[in-house]
């Protein structure tokens, strides 16, 4: 097929610039994994790889990529994105026991993109964005269309640079019934410069990764000042995956563990593309308790820092220091537990939030959230963004937001009403939630019927409610203080921090499984025969009546029935009939 | 039998009305029930122009080349220079096949030169009288001019006897004697001229899908087909990344090198280029060492697995749908280098270089490695463009169906400049490419109306007839351009039909009513049409039967 080529043109190049610019890289990555153990006794792991390049995106022409994936890079110049947010989940962050996420995502596939404002359609760019999604990551983001997506105005404010906040260009869409594995997983693997060959990116085994009780992979894409004087930008995507294991039944009944027992991997080098890469594990319960715990081997630094209002130690291990894979070849941090914990201190979160679904038969319902908040002394308000499909019909006069057997008045209400088969139910509202209180918020609704092509191949499974987005600044418990976004971890610098006593959190509650009245899909067919059954027959004697002629039968000597039996009378010697 | 009669007296004129009312049931059924049927159900198709698109697929080409000779003062006797200027039409059939049938034309006019054109061919070198011919030409896309000059003139080198220049003109040295100059020349121009539009194996390469496989050769496949838009991706593969730091200024090479070149071609079609780095890429296939020259060895008999391991790293464009070529240039790990590319009769490659035809080309970058105990863990490493570049560019010109064409020994070619390619290589192309697609449309337009010929439930919307409309007129109006010499209006009427006939095959409403199963429709029509239709028909049979018996009857009593 192919044959070497000897042609060789005698072109008169001159010769370009090619002078081998060196300087600074243009690009940099830096990838980090994070374990942390959960109240509960579970454990999270969070990988994070972070590229960022200083250049200009939208510019026009030709453009080359190294660290950044060029795929990535054409969709946000080619479709003008300012920003965008992609995550896939499976499985849910129980707030409750597992505590604050560093970054949750709700179940399923959410996806939510600000565009730049040269943008003139913006409904459009956004459709042909999310099928080209879908492509790239083998998601079924396809099915974003318009009766799913929304235009929040206050709850999804951009992350990275931004002096455009008009939220016109922004679009939001989750899809709950998204199931995610291993085939969404190789090509996020796919865009990692190092991919699954080197670094900590050698953990990603999918056997290992979908056998856990939650499981969230996402891209974040945004502009970030390229230096602190902030006059030019950089773009940085940053991969992020959470995994949390149940370390009990990984650990036959012990909460000890090892990264060989979690990944079935171990650590052998850093990716050599990296400019850092660490692992940090939360030894945070070693500081109250003495000696409770303790990691191998021994870290060779120990990094404190005040997350989500928490004072925590972390054990970090640096793989890039030449002096980590001095001793053995692989690196396997492991922790042990000195004594068995029985009693759990569950420390509730500040911030959580359940929802669910009441009422019986099949005509209407009520949706109920409930949120708390258990500061002690803290009041502080919370975006409540609400997400209905049009089928469910909310009746916005029966909104009740109650807190400790009062009315809570929302400071803030925006509310765009559904329109059948066009767009969803967007409800906005900015609650203040008193200190050690839960509010309990209701709507009620009624189930509208759906063309029978309308309904899904198991329509007896229920429809799904996307999950409500709770967004706040939380009060912290104690001072924290600003770092600088370059330094530090970067599980702490993808929310912009405001200042030293708040913390931001975005919480997404359960999605809700709505049954609908389902028809009986035969139905139609079994119409039709009737209907056609019944004009027949009208018709069957309807024609026998105008075209059968009708005359006098003359009693004549009688067919065979009678002659045989006159045969037999004869001979019986009875006279005949 | 008397009381028989008497009782089917009255019976006739009820059997009558009977008769009638069946009659008029099926009457009812027949004209009113069976159209409003068919109208509710048919699909609507546009008309379409079926006998136009049965023209065009006989592709009958006639290819017209406008050329001129140009004779320098003495170059004619006397007797032949009044006669000029002339012209004369040679037609020629280039045989292909019976379907596709080419004839190329050349339409010559003769005429002697004017005194601005003697001047310039007078002047020092070839180059020198090209560049100031060019400013005495009209810039016509396709047209030629042959200058012939005296065959004493110094203009050309010694043994040099025809020279072709950057744009589209050529010279040559004429034939000293008695006998008719023109007669002498022509077979000479003849050449050129084919050299600088078409010649037989171009055109068969363009029309490859019409041509039985033994008529071709074995680059007919190489070139991409024709297409509106193509991405050029360029792609540079470090599996070792962790010896070899390797740096490539692709940007500029990119600029001043593969640009000029495509802005050249920006006539053809729409280019977009890009590059990337992609790590942990390797080979599919592990080359072999060679004792002999300490070095590894890859043959061209594996070369076709090393492209699909590492197709899958390079990923597919993700916002257009042209076609991709992809340029690799990849760095051997340090374990495997250096590393040779051996073709079959076991010599090495000397570019080092392999293309795949209609997917891209691969190139092996060998490292000087320093001696091992001098050796840094990571060795930085700066790609010279210089040398890739030539290579992709060879390559890139040999996939888009720019290649030499074989010429005799004393044909001087002009190098392209800095642009890579001449005005009369752009022509060459443009011949085939608007060859190509009026093959491509007429081929879309026949199977799409097979298509429709063979499944009846394909929806032709008005907006899809009217493309296809458009598609048979442009590729007509190509066809008539391209028989007049006007190449330049002839590939944009080419590329428009190709973007109609593309358009309205790929029309998704297309698609509405396809999947409409016939057991399906039988399953709702049974149960209304099968009790009403057997009464009608069974009724209809018995009053033939009744009709026939009536007739046969009073025969009988006759």
């Amino acid at each position: 097929m192919a044959g070497a080529v000897a042609a060789v043109l005698g072109l008169s190049l001159l010769l370009g610039s090619t002078g081998g610019s060196t300087g600074p890289p243009r690009d940099s990555l830096r990838e980090e994994l994070l374990l942390s153990p959960l109240p509960s006794g579970d454990l999270a792991a969070t990988f994070q790889f972070r590229a960022r390049w200083d250049s200009e995106l939208h510019r026009e022409g030709v453009s080359h990529y190294r660290l950044f994936p060029k795929a990535l890079g054409q969709l946000i110049s080619k479709f003008l994105v300012r920003e965008l947010h992609l995550s896939l989940t499976q499985g849910f962050w129980r707030t409750r026991t597992w505590g604050q996420p560093y970054l949750q995502a709700p179940a399923g596939a959410e996806l939510w993109v600000w565009f730049q404002d040269s943008v003139t359609d913006v409904d459009r760019a956004w459709k042909e964005l999310s099928n080209i999604l879908s492509g790239i990551f083998c998601a079924s983001l396809n099915f974003i269309d318009s009766t799913n997506t929304v235009t929040p105005t206050a709850s999804f404010k951009p992350l990275g640079l931004a002096n455009v906040t008009d939220h016109h260009l922004l679009r939001y869409a989750v899809l709950p019934r998204e199931v995610v594995c291993t085939e969404n997983l190789t090509p996020w693997k796919k865009l990692l410069p190092c991919g699954s060959k080197a670094g900590l990116a050698v953990l990603l085994k999918a056997e290992r990764l979908f056998h856990t009780s939650y499981h969230s992979q996402a891209v974040h894409i945004r502009p970030i000042c390229r230096d602190a004087s902030c006059l030019s930008v950089s773009w940085e995507l940053r991969q992020t995956l959470t995994v949390v294991f149940d370390t009990f039944s990984i650990g036959q009944g012990k909460r000890d563990w090892s990264l060989f027992k979690m990944f079935s991997r171990t650590v052998t080098e850093a990716c050599p593309l990296v400019s850092e890469s660490k692992i940090y594990v939360d030894i945070s319960s070693k500081t109250q308790e003495n000696e409770l715990l303790e990691v191998t081997p021994l870290p060779l630094s120990v990094h404190e820092a005040s997350v989500q209002g928490d004072r925590r130690t972390y054990a970090v291990y640096d793989l890039l220091s030449p002096s980590l894979f001095n001793v053995s070849r692989s690196l396997n941090v492991q922790l042990k537990w000195k004594r068995p914990q029985d009693s759990l201190d569950l420390s509730t979160p500040v911030l959580h939030a359940q929802r669910y679904v009441s009422g019986y038969g099949l005509q209407t319902g009520e949706i109920s959230t409930l949120i708390y908040n258990t500061h002690p002394y803290r009041a502080f308000p919370v975006i409540l963004l609400e997400t209905v499909p049009w089928y469910l019909r909310l009746y916005v006069h029966t909104l009740v937001i109650t807190t400790k057997g009062k009315e809570n008045k929302p400071s803030y209400i925006h509310y765009q009403p559904a329109q059948d088969r066009r767009r969803p139910h967007l409800l906005e509202m900015l609650i203040q939630l008193p200190a050690n209180s839960v509010t309990k918020i209701t709507i009620q609704f009624e189930r509208a019927l759906l063309k029978w092509t309308e309904y899904t191949p198991d329509p007896n499974h229920g429809f799904y409610v996307s999950p409500s987005v709770l967004s706040a600044l939380v009060p912290s418990v104690i001072a924290m203080k600003a770092e600088d976004a370059e330094q530090s971890p970067l599980f702490t610098s993808l929310f912009p921090s405001s200042d030293g006593s708040s913390y931001f959190v975005r919480l997404y509650t359960e999605p809700l499984l709505v049954n609908l009245p389902t028809p009986d899909f035969s139905m139609p067919y079994n119409v039709i025969c009737l209907t056609c059954t019944v004009v027949a027959v009208c018709y069957g004697s309807f024609y026998n009546l105008l075209t059968r002629t009708f005359h006098v039968e003359e009693p004549s000597r009688g067919g065979l029935a009678k002659r045989l039996a006159n045969i037999i009378r004869k001979v019986r010697g009875v006279p005949p009939l | 039998m008397a009381a028989d009669a008497a009782g089917a007296e009255p019976a006739a004129g009820e059997k009558e009305r009977g008769k009638r009312a069946a009659l008029s049931f099926a009457a009812v059924a027949l004209v009113l029930g069976l159209p409003l049927w068919w109208k509710t159900t048919e699909t609507y198709r546009a008309s379409l122009p079926y006998a136009g698109i049965s023209a065009l697929g006989s592709l009958r080409f006639q290819l017209t080349v406008p050329v001129s000779v140009v004779f320098a003062k003495g170059t004619l006797p006397g007797a032949q220079q009044r006669r000029l200027p002339l012209a004369d039409t040679r037609e020629e059939e280039i045989l292909l096949n019976r379907k596709p049938s080419v004839t190329s034309c050349y339409e010559m006019t003769y005429r002697s030169a004017t005194a601005t054109e003697q001047a310039a061919l007078t002047m020092a070198t070839v180059q020198e009288a090209d560049a100031a011919l060019l400013l005495l030409q009209e810039d016509l896309l396709g047209s030629l001019t042959v200058y012939v000059i005296p065959e004493t003139s110094p203009l050309l080198p010694q043994g040099i006897g025809v020279y072709i220049g950057k744009h589209r003109s050529a010279v040559m040295r004429g034939t000293q004697g008695p006998g008719d100059v023109l007669a002498a020349i022509s077979a000479r121009v003849q050449q050129i001229v084919q050299a600088m539009s078409f010649t037989t194996d171009s055109i068969t390469t363009a029309l490859s899908d019409r041509v039985p496989m033994d008529q071709l050769g074995t680059d007919t496949r190489r070139p991409f087909k024709s297409s509106l838009g193509y991405e050029i991706t360029f792609s540079l593969l470090n599996p070792d990344p962790k010896s070899h730091d390797v740096h490539w200024d692709i940007e500029a090479a990119v600029n001043s090198y593969v640009q000029p070149f495509l802005d050249k071609l920006g006539s053809v079609a729409n280019f977009s280029v890009d590059s990337q780095i992609l790590y942990y890429a390797v080979l599919g296939v592990s080359p072999r060492f060679d004792k002999a020259s300490s070095s590894f060895i890859l043959s061209a008999l594996s070369l076709p697995h090393v492209i699909n391991p590492v197709e899958a790293r390079l990923g597919s464009s993700a916002t257009s749908l042209y076609p991709v070529l992809n340029f690799l240039l990849y760095v051997p790990e340090r374990v495997h280098s250096p590393l040779y590319i051996q073709d079959k009769d076991g010599a090495a490659v000397g570019t080092n270089a392999f293309h795949s035809p209609r997917w891209g080309g691969i190139m092996v970058y060998n490292i000087d490695h320093p001696a091992p105990d001098k050796a840094p863990l990571l060795l930085r490493v700066d790609v010279d463009m210089v040398r890739v570049m030539e290579v992709f560019l060879a390559q890139l010109r040999l996939l888009f169906g720019i290649s030499q064409v074989p010429l005799p020994e004393e044909f001087l070619l002009e190098s392209p400049g800095n642009n890579g390619l001449t005005d009369w290589e752009l022509d060459r192309l443009l011949w085939t490419r608007t060859v190509e697609n009026i093959a491509t449309v007429s081929t879309t337009l026949t199977s799409l109306a097979q298509l429709l010929d063979k499944i009846g439930n394909i929806v032709i919307k008005d907006d899809v007839a009217s493309e296809v409309y458009h598609a048979v007129a442009s590729a007509q109006t190509a066809m008539l351009e391209l028989a007049s010499g006007h190449l330049g209006s002839a590939f944009q009427a080419s590329k428009e039909a190709v973007t109609s006939s593309e358009r309205a095959f790929f029309d998704p409403s297309l698609l509405h009513l396809l999947y409409f199963p016939d057991d399906q429709k039988f399953a709702i029509y049974i149960p209304l049409f099968l009790p009403m239709a057997v009464p009608i028909l069974l009724s209809l049979v018995k009053i033939l039967r009744e009709a026939k018996q009536s007739k046969k009857e009073p025969m009988k009593t006759d």
